[in-house]
């Protein structure tokens, strides 16, 4: 059984005037463990289809199936009861800015009815592990980008889940803070046999912790398989290359010649 | 002239206006402010959206703002006999004030609600807040400054549409001052009560800006 699925999927937008096929029939399947990149360029169709895998966007037509569990048939409240085991990161963090860091972290949990003590417990935890433990009091304006996306990945860990859906998680962060986020994502990855799947215009991010990888077009799959196999368009996409080595280094101390680029000019 | 008796009526004039801003915008909290989560989450780009509860609470909405307070205030008269068992007094003129702060309060909670950022309702909606949740635990608490600078606004609003409670026998210092200041030349009388608004509102309107920073924490 694959831990995600996706069957022919479809989504189209439409008003009065246009119709867009943000995605189309796209077929694909992911393992768990998996890190699994979608690259593609800006309006290729990423943020509409990470969205439907936990049904953020619901598809036009089309199956999502996590772990054998089609989200199509879950009634509403099934079907938030299955996004407390689907996380999400976003590319602007979208912290709670009214509640402090450990509240932040506290919130997917304190939503689930888990009590108080509990899930301060839990969140105190979660923040030692991004290395953010002296910054439970503090309020995320008052944190960088890298540290608010810290804090974002703890609270996604919250719950424990299975998956853990990347929306273009390092696009508004700098080199070295990318390489800091992907190494923690990398071993969150191997700690807790949590499957990621990231979207990104940026093929390092892709290179440098990705095992499979989809490149997405104009809402079409045009090629998927493992890192290696897939041909990657380089005529479309620029980026140096290094050898994306991560260090597990939390500091953020990285050595500048395996950082990042932003991904592609077009 | 200023004798005891002026200056209980003035101290009871003080006690009367503040009775009534700070009733009245209360009890318009409690029909506003869940007429403005309703329309907030009814709009097209709302949690659920339902063109035709939107519709209703906009239109309600506007008919009510559209009517000037003083119309509204003898418009409402046999309401306010119904509800309160006389139409004259302080506790009367709180129905129309009430009536009329309302749809004001309900737009400017809607206003506020909307200013959250989406991504962060996304976020909570990704964890698998429900709406209900996503009210009361994201969107209240985020737009929180923003709410409690409003209702000082609204305080502010309805402390001013209090003066007019004189129309209807309400009393507060507004209605001294149109009665000893307008009717009868006592223009000493007028000064003092007028200064005495606006000493009050000043301290409405400080007190409330206070209490919306202290809890603001996004810078």
């Amino acid at each position: 059984m694959y831990e995600i699925e996706l069957k022919n999927l479809t989504k189209t937008f439409e008003d009065k005037v246009t119709k867009v096929d943000a995605i189309n029939d796209i077929s694909l399947n992911i393992e768990k463990g998996d890190i699994f990149g979608i690259i593609g360029m800006s309006g290729a169709g990423k943020s509409t289809l990470i969205r439907c895998l936990n049904y953020l966007e619901r598809p036009t037509s089309g199956q999502v199936i996590i772990e054998g569990k089609e989200l199509g048939l879950l009634s509403e409240k099934e079907l938030r009861q299955e996004r407390q085991e689907i996380s999400m990161i976003f590319q602007h963090f979208n912290l709670l800015q009214q509640k402090s860091v450990v509240e932040n972290v506290m919130f997917p949990l304190l939503l689930q009815g888990v009590k108080k003590a509990e899930a301060k417990k839990k969140a105190v935890s979660l923040l030692e592990k991004v290395g953010l433990e002296d910054k439970a009091k503090a309020y995320p304006s008052q944190l960088s980008g890298g540290q608010q996306q810290r804090v974002a990945i703890a609270r996604a860990l919250a719950t424990n889940p299975k998956i853990l859906l990347c929306d273009e998680a390092t696009s508004a962060l700098d080199p070295q803070t990318t390489a800091s986020i992907l190494s923690l994502l990398k071993r969150i990855n191997k700690e807790y046999g949590i499957t990621i799947v990231l979207i990104t215009h940026q093929m390092s991010v892709v290179k440098a912790i990705c095992n499979k990888v989809a490149v997405l077009e104009s809402g079409q799959l045009v090629d998927t398989g493992k890192i290696g196999e897939v041909s990657l368009p380089e005529d479309k996409y620029f980026w140096i290359d290094g050898d994306s080595k991560l260090t597990d280094n939390q500091s953020g101390k990285l050595d500048i010649n395996n950082s990042e680029v932003d991904g592609y000019v077009g | 002239m200023w004798d005891s008796t002026i200056v209980n009526m003035i101290l009871e004039g003080i006690l009367q206006t503040i009775y009534m801003s700070v009733v009245s915008t209360f009890l318009g909290y409690v029909l506003g402010l869940p007429m403005g989560i309703l329309l907030t989450i009814s709009d097209v780009n709302g949690l659920k959206p339902n063109p035709i509860l939107y519709k209703i609470l906009d239109v309600v909405s506007n008919l009510v703002r559209s009517v000037p307070f003083l119309i509204l205030l003898i418009l409402l008269i046999p309401f306010t006999r119904l509800v309160v068992g006389k139409s004259y007094g302080s506790t009367a003129t709180i129905v129309p004030l009430v009536i009329s702060a309302a749809p004001y309060i309900a737009r400017m909670v809607e206003a506020s609600l909307k200013e959250v950022d989406a991504g962060v309702i996304e976020a909570a909606k990704s964890m698998g807040a429900s709406n209900a949740q996503i009210v009361f635990k994201v969107l209240l608490v985020e737009a929180r400054t923003s709410l409690i600078t409003n209702a000082t606004i609204a305080l502010g609003t309805v402390f001013g549409y209090s003066a007019m409670a004189g129309t209807v026998g309400g009393g507060g210092l507004g209605d001294i001052a149109v009665r000893y200041g307008y009717y009868r030349y006592e223009t000493d009388i007028m000064i003092v009560t007028v200064i005495l608004l606006i000493v009050l509102f000043q301290i409405f309107q400080n007190s409330g800006m206070a209490i919306a920073k202290k809890f603001d924490h996004k810078k």
